[in-house]
């Protein structure tokens, strides 16, 4: 009985990895067969023929390129908005005690809930009145709103493990608050600004909702919208070049989400216990 | 001096902080604001917009309309669905993650993979696996002599189990992530302790795992609900409701009044009640979960 835990144990594992990963291999094989094979009934994982060309001409396609373009421009715009923003609230966040930072940490997990319908509405008659729906402007300051929340939370975390004593130190050498900031803290904090900064880019670059509520102009489309196209309309007869276009849109999130998986894993613990 | 100094330095810090209080008042506070109010107009999606108060006119309505009550049943299996299953497959990769296999590496890296992926994509992977034209979920249930021409997102009785499963495979890894932190916070001699005292796995499960993780499987538990509940994008690519309105999550149902439909105001006050429910459920939930801790604890 007792020894055929570890088996057992080990084929409950395989089940799992079968589960996760199996779906992921599908789909990068789907994307080198060729589409008399994709259309074909034979089932197979391995492609009898590598079709490499379903990459070139998922390119190729009118409008990926271009909304890859746009969501590029849409998440370094918003990352760098979210960093900016957030550096100075996280560190006013991690140093003050008391109410403010009550509010602060408070405000932080409420919108984690957000009920995102709710507020779609008046946002998108907002930004109609500031002219900025259709827009990657609109888009930006959408994205930086929606990432801000969770970045505070990241960035306020990596401030705390910076110990107080280094600035008292530079405070007494005659150094004024924005002197300790630059030269002791944002040196210090650095890892955890790329962290924070990998992690904005990708929720920019994978959200769906905002971008489909907003834009509405073809040429204004961020990936995720273009592919979504795609499966309506010539999707379904080109299912190789589809294949080949979703993952390209996964290969930067694949990347740093695997660079990232410590620190992340890490927040979310800390949120996920307090909240 | 001292009073001062104290003005100083709470200068310096509103200074710091009014860069990220401006965007967040605009864009998520008053948003949300607004957004009660309309529920109470009459405003619609138009040009010129030329709406007024119309008190609960929109409330009443709702409650004849029994798309909205069918969209809330199935929201609320949607929810529950993933919710549950995806803490109990979670928890059960979590356990054998903690027991020391080979492969952990491997399998943790794997486990965050779909929920590092954009949805769309997520949407576009798993309709090929369902494929009813020789997809792989079909191949491989015929190659056990099962049916294996079955529609799975296009079929009225398999569509909703078939997106609830997509949605754990999503939700799964950070599920896991989590309770294997925790389990990784028990230390271990509580479970030398119960194996000397000659208890079997089942019980060291139910009397030293399981209690230790209540708090993270509370919280995890209410934030999945959250999530799961407000979640719109996986559903939308996989099916846009369909087939039938058979998965028309409430999400996507407020989504389409709005801007289908462009009824704001009764879009609106279909996100208010949606809002109210889940606030309701969440209390109840956590209400019993603490019940339940103080009378674990008085025992």
């Amino acid at each position: 009985m007792r020894a055929l835990v570890r088996p057992a144990q080990y084929l409950a594992l395989a089940c799992y990895i079968l589960f996760l990963g199996f779906p992921l291999l599908w789909l990068i094989s789907a994307s080198v067969k060729s589409s008399g094979e994709l259309n074909s009934l034979t089932v197979s994982l391995l492609p009898e023929q590598w079709h490499w060309q379903n990459y070139p001409e998922a390119l190729d396609r009118q409008g990926l390129i271009r909304s890859s373009a746009n969501s590029l421009v849409v998440a370094l715009a918003s990352t760098v908005l979210v960093i900016l923003i957030a550096l100075p609230a996280s560190y006013v966040l991690a140093r003050l005690k008391g109410k403010v930072r009550m509010a602060g940490i408070g405000w932080i997990l409420v919108s984690q809930v957000f009920p995102v319908v709710l507020i779609i509405l008046p946002l998108f008659l907002i930004l109609r009145t500031l002219g900025l729906t259709d827009s990657l402007a609109g888009l930006t300051l959408v994205h930086t709103t929606y990432t801000l929340p969770f970045a505070l939370w990241m960035l306020q975390g990596y401030v705390s493990a910076i110990p107080v004593e280094l600035e008292e130190a530079g405070a007494v050498d005659g150094a004024s608050r924005l002197r300790v900031l630059r030269t002791i803290v944002f040196p210090l904090l650095a890892p955890g600004v790329v962290a924070t900064a990998m992690f904005s880019f990708v929720s920019s670059w994978n959200e769906f909702f905002f971008a489909l509520v907003l834009l509405q102009s073809p040429e204004n489309y961020t990936l995720p919208i273009t592919l979504n196209m795609f499966i309506g309309g010539e999707g379904k007869v080109a299912l190789g070049p589809l294949a080949a276009g979703a993952v390209l849109a996964a290969i930067p999130s694949i990347v740093f989400f695997t660079l990232l998986r410590r620190r992340l894993t890490g927040g979310l613990m800390a949120g996920a216990v307090k909240g | 001096m001292a009073a001062t100094m104290a003005r100083a330095r709470r200068r310096e810090a509103a200074a710091l902080v009014m860069p990220s209080l401006v965007p967040i008042l605009v864009l998520s506070v008053a948003p949300l604001v607004i957004g009660v109010a309309l529920a109470f107009t009459d405003a619609r999606l138009v040009r010129n917009p030329d709406f007024g108060f119309t008190g609960l006119d929109n409330f009443g309505t709702l409650v004849g309309n029994d798309l909205f009550w069918d969209s809330l049943r199935i929201g609320l299996i949607w929810t529950v669905g993933v919710t549950v299953l995806q803490l109990a497959a979670s928890m059960g990769l979590a356990l054998l993650l903690n027991s020391g296999l080979k492969l952990e590496g491997l399998t943790r890296v794997l486990a965050l993979v779909p929920w590092a992926m954009p949805p769309v994509v997520v949407a576009i992977m798993w309709q090929m696996i369902y494929s009813a034209n020789g997809g792989p979920l079909n191949a491989f249930l015929g190659g056990f002599g099962l049916p294996d021409d079955i529609n799975w997102l296009g079929d009225f009785a398999t569509a909703l189990p078939a997106v609830i499963v997509v949605g754990v495979w999503v939700g799964m890894p950070q599920t896991t992530v989590t309770l294997l932190a925790g389990l990784q916070q028990i230390p271990a001699e509580l479970h030398e302790a119960a194996a000397v005292d000659g208890a079997g796995a089942w019980r060291r499960f139910t009397a030293v795992t399981w209690p230790s993780l209540r708090p993270i499987v509370t919280s995890i538990t209410s934030l999945n609900f959250i999530w799961n509940f407000n979640s719109f994008s996986l559903v939308y690519v996989l099916t846009a409701g369909g087939p039938g309105g058979k998965t028309m999550v409430p999400v996507l149902f407020v989504y389409l009044e709005a801007f289908k439909n462009r009824e704001i105001g009764q879009a609106a006050a279909m996100g208010v009640v949606l809002v109210v429910l889940i606030v309701l459920i969440l209390a109840v939930y956590l209400r019993a979960q603490f019940r339940d801790d103080r009378a674990e604890r008085g025992r």
